[in-house]
């Protein structure tokens, strides 16, 4: 497997969910400690379901991606069920091979997801 | 021959295959690698001569402290300073910084300022951000003009009699910038504060004169000159030393001690407590002895040559983006530079896959990044195994990055 995947240059270059919702209900960003890259989620919640949600952040390829695809997996998924998703779900759809020192980049958009969903405040 | 020509068979991890390229080490800033002599000095010295220094009263003990003592007087004659007593051994640079910044932490009172640089490593900004808040001190710090230096007259006007002390590194390690140290500590000293100079990315790379640059402290890392990891110097002035008290106590920093009190051992050993790196201590004097046989002046100007040919040969790539001074002669030998719509860690790991290895992100200077707006660099240093092929190397797989994602 490659470092830099298909899916993951595929993602990168034409993210499907990248931006911002009007009136989200639940939001959160937070950095990466390792790169100090910032990674913020916007999720809009309807009937116990994710209705929408889109990412923003300036971010390395694995990050972006990462984002991507699990706001994929998270849309229509009830909030107990988005926020069970972690590494691995993006990982297996990711097909990548991501190396330890990457693994932060893969994890904190669940993280940022999961912030939201617990209704986080944002660090300043 | 080259100088990098030359030494690079006295390193042996340079012969390493790296993702299936040999491998080119550009993160010498980071860390240096280390010749065969370092190696072999600190493995001799662990099969023959291992043992605790100072007060072993056995043959391996007095050899032990003979090895340890010897090469503070090695770092001493390295960087000029005018005695024994004021080089003392730390761990790091880090550790350098934090001893001072903890032993002038009492002496400071609410309204007093302590004055950094916009380009400062988190290690000489965090120390004096703790004691600041701790002792309702004031942190100031020199802004950085136009992405790439100090003004002078930026250092007068932010000086003044409350500040207690003026922290700055020598060389920045990220811009390269060479700062105007010595005029700094004399505007400094003029205002009546000491001065700490951080030199971690200036002592592997230029000759040394501590007591003609006149700062009251001087700190730096073993392992970014050669030596091994572990082990760092803290210089410093040996009447300012005296007035200090020890913010660290334990064994080896005493004279003699009671239940309730002790009295301080001399200089340098008082800021020495508990067991020192000992071996790291002879790795260290190893690596001066490589660095003085090849002369500093002459490293200097090897790491010049290169430094100028990285600069035009990334300015010549599309897209690329180069920071800091683009004068090699006022530059140290780090090139931080971005690659348009490239992250630097996608860029650092794209790089890796070549078997080429240099630094990403925000290098532990995070007010600087903001400053300069961005979120990290991709950052490309040299030392005196460089060769001009590796940075050839680079350059050509930079000009192809911009493809590859």
């Amino acid at each position: 497997m490659a470092l830099y995947s298909d899916v993951i240059r595929e993602r990168f270059r034409r993210p499907r969910f990248r931006g911002t919702l009007e009136a989200p209900d639940a939001v959160f960003e937070d950095v990466n400690p390792l790169c100090g890259d910032r990674i913020r989620v916007e999720c809009r919640v309807a009937d116990g379901r994710i209705a929408d949600a889109r990412f923003t952040g300036d971010s390395c390829a694995i990050a972006a991606a990462a984002a991507d695809v699990l706001i994929e997996l998270a849309l229509g998924r009830t909030v107990e069920g988005a926020h069970a998703l972690g590494v691995p779900d993006v990982l297996e759809r990711l097909e990548a091979d991501i190396r330890p020192a990457r693994m932060k980049c893969v994890a904190l958009p669940i993280d940022v997801l999961h912030g939201a969903l617990d209704g986080k405040e944002v660090a300043r | 021959m080259n100088m990098g020509d030359a030494t690079r068979a006295d390193f042996p991890i340079l012969t390493r295959i790296v993702n299936g390229y040999p491998l080119v080490y550009l993160d010498s800033a980071a860390s240096s690698q280390k010749p065969a002599s370092v190696i072999e000095a600190i493995s001799g010295f662990y099969e023959q001569q291992n043992a605790n220094v100072h007060r072993s009263i056995h043959t391996l003990g007095e050899e032990a402290t003979e090895r340890y003592e010897a090469a503070r007087d090695s770092v001493r004659a390295f960087i000029g300073a005018r005695a024994r007593p004021e080089v003392i051994f730390t761990r790091g640079t880090t550790e350098g910084v934090n001893v001072v910044a903890r032993a002038m932490a009492p002496t400071l009172r609410p309204g007093d300022e302590v004055l950094v640089t916009e380009m400062e490593h988190h290690s000489n900004l965090i120390p004096w951000q703790m004691i600041c808040r701790e002792r309702g001190a004031r942190l100031v710090a020199v802004p950085v003009r136009d992405g790439v230096s100090l003004e002078l007259a930026d250092v007068e006007r932010l000086l003044s009699e409350r500040t207690r002390i003026a922290a700055f590194a020598h060389i920045s390690n990220v811009l390269g910038t060479i700062n105007p140290v010595a005029r700094m500590t004399e505007l400094a000293h003029d205002a009546g504060a000491l001065v700490l100079v951080d030199g971690a990315q200036a002592v592997p790379h230029l000759a040394l004169d501590v007591a003609a640059l006149g700062a009251d402290f001087y700190v730096f890392s073993g392992h970014k000159m050669l030596g091994p990891t572990g082990i760092g110097v803290l210089y410093g002035r040996r009447d300012v030393l005296e007035r200090l008290e020890p913010a660290w106590g334990g064994s080896e920093m005493i004279k003699e001690v009671w239940i309730d009190h002790a009295q301080w051992n001399d200089l340098p050993w008082r800021f020495e407590p508990g067991t020192p790196p000992i071996a790291e201590a002879v790795g260290l004097h190893a690596a001066i002895e490589y660095l003085d046989k090849l002369g500093m002046t002459r490293v200097t100007a090897h790491e010049q040559e290169l430094t100028a040919l990285c600069l035009d040969a990334l300015a010549a790539i599309p897209g690329v983006t180069v920071y800091g001074p683009r004068n090699p002669e006022m530059k140290g030998a780090v090139v931080a530079f971005n690659v348009a719509g490239l992250h630097p860690h996608d860029g650092a790991a794209l790089l890796d896959q070549r078997g080429i290895a240099i630094r990403a992100g925000h290098h532990c200077a995070q007010p600087l990044m903001k400053r300069l707006g961005i979120s990290g660099t991709l950052r490309a240093s040299f030392s005196v195994y460089t060769t001009a092929a590796d940075v050839e190397r680079l350059a050509s797989a930079v000009g192809a990055l911009a493809n590859e994602l």
